[in-house]
């Protein structure tokens, strides 16, 4: 056990201020401090994704990173990218190519996703597979959670077209 | 009243069984507002969890809890000196035997629960179970079972007499101290006779290894005993939460009604979450000890070590034919590693599961299987990891065998298949082994396939393949793998099917509320398969109501009707049936009250869509939405009001889900890396109640096959040290090893099934395993081989090229 020490961090927007020991870590902070749980615990040794949120810009994975290396940063979950009255293309295409089923990976596949596709716009099949392999379903196959990236992709890139 | 709108677009509005309606679940899930066990928070809400074992056989020589009690926040250490008070040191398995809760005085597998330490979150409880003191005096440790078979150490003290010897155990005599039982199916003698005197025998023995189905959530529970009101709510990771709280009350002595057992959204079960666990046990007591809620997790180590492994057969065969290639006999004989206690989650009848389908699809007049169970020094589990009941290990036995047999025949192990398959006019169909096939095409579903393939061109190809190679133009083989399987699923008739006696049916009930809506719940629990999604499709086709004005609810026992839970692909089967049928309840009094209101005879109006029509004059009708509003608020002579139903369906047989699947690989001999090309699966469900579940269903279950074939393992040194407890040594393929998959369908119904459905979610890896195994060993075919064991990782690939002396 060590001394708490004081953290602030901006998770959805919201800035949040606590005493924590500085070996918690982050996907704790979120679930059972922050009351943030669609993040999920799938391994706790970086493998299976289920954790995934983003940090500054990066898809990082919550299970293997302490509060204290948290500190001060921006962090978005799965919460923080759409809502009822806000969903995101993924979120949408997720539900209409079926690219779920137990829904455990879903919230850190659908934030690693978004990055990707901030990423690469116009991804290659190969690209979403190479640039997904760091999140694990077990249910699904992924053959439609390609599927559900691709056309989320490209409604994305329709809307940005008819904005322009 | 006017009909605006066509019959079919009524149909449509109901988006009942065939429709490809979207999942219900999915808003929820999408937005990260699913509800697992570990998002369960309560008020003063502690943590547990286990000191484990870093030994495979050890005695315990004391256990020290003063330093670990000084730690801030923990505030009580359970062992089994605490537990055997009240008689919970140890408690029943599902397969009859018993197993140690927290270590009585010794340790059978590496990572057993030794004790439990209870604190205030899980920093504190690590820290406690840092300073727990165990002093372990090392045993010999058997991580083989033919050895544990011939040893002087015995495992269990509780399988030999004050004299030595072994006692019976519950499935009859035991052969030795580490011996648990002998299971035997079909005809010995005559068996035997047929093989000895055959024109052609193949022989061949396999190892199917031991793996895990590792679900993405792990398991865990919160239990929250309320000593005000003397109820217990225990949430959890239960595929079987009725009896759970069954088993619960039996263990505990707290009566039924006093206890609450909820399953929250599940992560993912594949058998992982069908058992009992220490971990349930512990949180229990510990949140009667505490009066406060108690919450356990496992990590994914604790999940891999110790809960529910799968597989370990160590299988034998021989299959005997004619010249011409017609199967004669098949004799199979199974040393089956059960670990250090026997907690299989078979039917408890059945101590090998339904091994005793390994006839697999083909008629075979006569066959004798035998199963001997053994202790080792490994983890307890032996779950169907995404099958039922060791249906994976039938038909991967018979799928080999059948390729083995080919090769000694050579013959075309497609047309081997084809001359043997159980034709569509013998079925129903009575096995060697005693299961009765309820209803099956083969042929059409075979030909299908190897056409949709063109199974002849991919020969040919393989054929030239094998020259170039041979000539020194590639290092790529080309494997073509074959699998046709006949599952056996919906356990289960309650006349032979029962965990612990209970019996294995499942039940619906149904409310339609008055404005034409309804809810309905089920004795199951949706673990990613959709449940809430494709049950309404049922009740929509059979009551008239829109799928979207149907709530579905499963896994509080407070509320939902008793069932067995959702394992073994029974869901659709045994509880898809109860819905079905409590639906024809609803419909029954529906239909006197649309008469009513008609002013007809009973027998004077028809179902159609979605109301009831005068017959012979459609134009006047009452529709199930005006019928249920009727059903409350209208005064109906000799009818009472409401509109309800509850159905318990114990179903009369199982039904018999089949499928062909072709796999098509490249393999680098140098590299032992397989490429795949292909993947071509048919699956025969029966009725189809949603064609995008269905789909979904064979990728994921064809994923997990590939897993399982090609590098997934639950793996033990001599030791017994499991070398496989993370996800870096257990292999969980990611979306850049898994090929796309293409799906195809025959239609045959159960005749039996009251809409003929069969279930799916487990047909894909039952059918894949055999298949993505045997394009491995295929490729290697015209260099002699045999039959090699999987996981065909690509270290072992590249050891059968070696061995067969390709590497130059």
């Amino acid at each position: 056990m060590s001394k708490k020490q004081h953290y602030a961090i901006t998770v959805n927007g919201k800035e949040e201020e606590f005493l924590a020991e500085p070996r918690e870590l982050l996907i704790y902070t979120l679930r059972e401090r922050l009351n943030i749980t669609g993040p999920h615990i799938g391994c706790e040794t970086s493998h299976c994704g289920a954790c995934t949120v983003t940090i500054d810009g990066k898809s990082v994975k919550a299970c293997t990173m302490f509060v204290a290396q948290a500190n001060g940063k921006d962090i978005t979950t799965i919460e923080g990218i759409g809502g009822p009255d806000d969903l995101h293309p993924l979120q949408e295409a997720f539900k209409e190519h079926h690219g779920l089923q137990c829904g455990y990976c879903t919230p850190g596949m659908i934030t690693r996703a978004t990055k990707l596709l901030e990423e690469n716009p116009n991804p290659t099949e190969e690209d979403i597979r190479f640039g997904m392999a760091g999140n694990i379903c077990r249910c699904t196959g992924y053959q439609n959670i390609v599927k559900s990236i691709q056309a989320a992709a490209a409604e994305m890139n329709a809307a940005k077209e008819a904005a322009e | 009243m006017k009909d605006e709108v066509t019959r079919e677009e009524r149909v449509d509005n109901l988006k009942g069984m065939g429709c490809s309606r979207k999942r219900v679940e999915d808003a929820r899930f999408t937005q990260g507002k699913g509800n697992y066990v570990d998002d369960v928070k309560l008020d003063g809400m502690l943590f547990g969890d286990f000191v484990r074992s870093p030994y495979a056989h050890a005695r315990i020589k004391s256990i020290d809890t003063a330093a670990a009690l000084e730690v801030p926040g923990v505030l009580a250490v359970l062992t089994a000196a605490d537990l055997e008070p009240l008689g919970l040191h140890w408690m029943p398995t599902l397969a009859g035997d018993k197993q140690m809760v927290l270590a009585d005085g010794k340790v059978l597998f590496q990572g057993q629960e030794v004790a439990f330490v209870v604190a205030e979150d899980r920093y504190a409880a690590a820290d406690g179970i840092e300073l727990v003191e165990v002093e372990y005096e090392e045993l010999p440790v058997l991580v083989d079972p033919f050895e544990a078979l011939k040893s002087d150490v015995v495992l269990r003290e509780d399988t030999v007499d004050e004299n030595g010897k072994a006692t019976d155990g519950a499935h009859g005599p035991r052969k030795h101290p580490n011996h648990i039982f002998t299971w035997d199916a079909g005809d010995k003698e005559p068996t035997e006779e047929v093989i000895a005197n055959a024109d052609v025998v193949a022989e061949e023995s396999m190892y199917y290894h031991r793996t895990h189905p590792c679900p993405l959530e792990t398991c865990g529970c919160v239990a929250s005993m309320d000593k005000v009101n003397g109820k217990l709510t225990l949430w959890g990771t239960f595929q079987a939460p009725h009896a759970i709280r069954t088993i619960v009350s039996l263990i505990s002595g707290l009566e039924e009604h006093n206890i609450r057992v909820i399953s929250p959204d599940i992560g993912g079960g594949f058998g992982n979450k069908v058992g009992a666990y220490p971990g349930y046990v512990c949180s229990v007591v510990a949140s009667i000890v505490t009066g406060k809620p108690v919450k356990w997790i496992e990590d994914r180590m604790d999940n891999l070590m110790t809960t529910a492994f799968a597989r370990d057969y160590w299988m034998k065969g021989k299959i005997s034919a004619t010249p011409e290639g017609k199967i004669t006999g098949l004799h199979c004989h199974v040393t089956a590693d059960h670990g250090g206690f026997d907690a299989c989650a078979d039917p408890t009848k059945f101590p090998a599961g339904f091994m005793n389908i390994c006839t697999g699809s083909y008629d075979i007049p006569t066959a004798y299987l035998e199963v001997d169970g053994v202790y080792t020094n490994k983890a307890p589990g032996g779950v169907s990891y995404r099958c039922s009941f060791r249906v994976t290990e039938a038909v991967y036995f018979i799928e080999r065998m059948i390729e083995v047999l080919a090769i000694k025949l050579d013959m075309d192990a497609a047309e081997l298949r084809r001359i043997n398959f159980i034709k569509k006019e013998q079925f129903p169909y009575t096995a060697a082994l005693g299961w009765e096939y309820d209803s099956g095409d083969y042929h059409t579903a075979w030909d299908k396939a190897l056409k949709a393939v063109d199974y002849d061109g991919l020969r040919a190809e393989q054929a030239q393949r094998v020259e170039d190679f041979k000539a020194g133009k590639t290092r790529k083989l080309m494997g073509i793998g074959l699998s046709f399987f006949t599952e056996i699923v919906g356990a289960g008739p309650v006349k032979n099917c029962d965990i612990l006696g209970l019996g294995m049916f499942d039940s619906c009930e149904i409310r339609i509320h008055p404005t034409g809506s309804a809810i309905a719940r089920l004795g199951t629990i949706s673990q990613g398969q959709g449940h809430a999604t494709t049950f309404a499709q049922i009740l929509a086709s059979e009551i008239g109501l829109p799928a979207d004005s149907i709530t579905i609810e499963e896994g509080d026992t407070d509320t939902a009707p008793y069932g067995l839970g959702t394992y073994g692909s029974r869901s659709t089967p045994v509880a898809g049936a109860a819905t079905a049928m409590a639906g024809r309840k609803i419909r029954a009094k529906a239909q006197m009250i649309a008469a009513y209101l008609l002013e007809v005879h009973d027998d004077d109006v028809e179902f159609d869509v979605d109301r009831f029509v005068v017959k012979g004059a459609p134009e006047k009708f009452k529709t199930m939405k005006e019928i249920a509003f009727a059903a409350y608020n209208q005064a109906i002579p000799g009818i009472e009001p409401g509109l309800e139903a509850v159905s318990y369906y114990d179903p009369p047989n199982m039904t018999y889900p089949f499928g062909a699947y072709v796999c098509v690989m490249d393999i680098d001999v140098d590299t032992g890396v397989p490429d795949i090309r292909r993947f071509y699966a048919l699956d025969d469900c029966g009725t189809r109640i949603n064609p995008m579940i269905i789909e979904g269903q064979v990728h994921g279950g064809l994923t997990e096959a590939l897993a399982v074939a090609l590098g997934q393992e639950i793996a033990y040194d001599d030791m017994g040290n499991c070398k496989t407890g993370t996800l870096m040594d257990f292999f969980l393929p990611t979306a850049w090893e898994v090929p796309n998959y293409e799906t195809d369908f025959t239609v045959t119904p159960s005749p039996h099934h009251p809409i003929g459905a069969k279930g799916v979610g487990e047909s894909p890896h039952v059918g894949g395993v055999p298949c993505f195994s045997n394009a491995v060993q295929d490729a290697f075919r015209p260099f002699g081989n045999m039959h090699t064991n999987m996981p065909h990782d690509h270290w072992r690939i590249w050891k059968t090229a070696n061995d067969l002396g390709l590497h130059g």
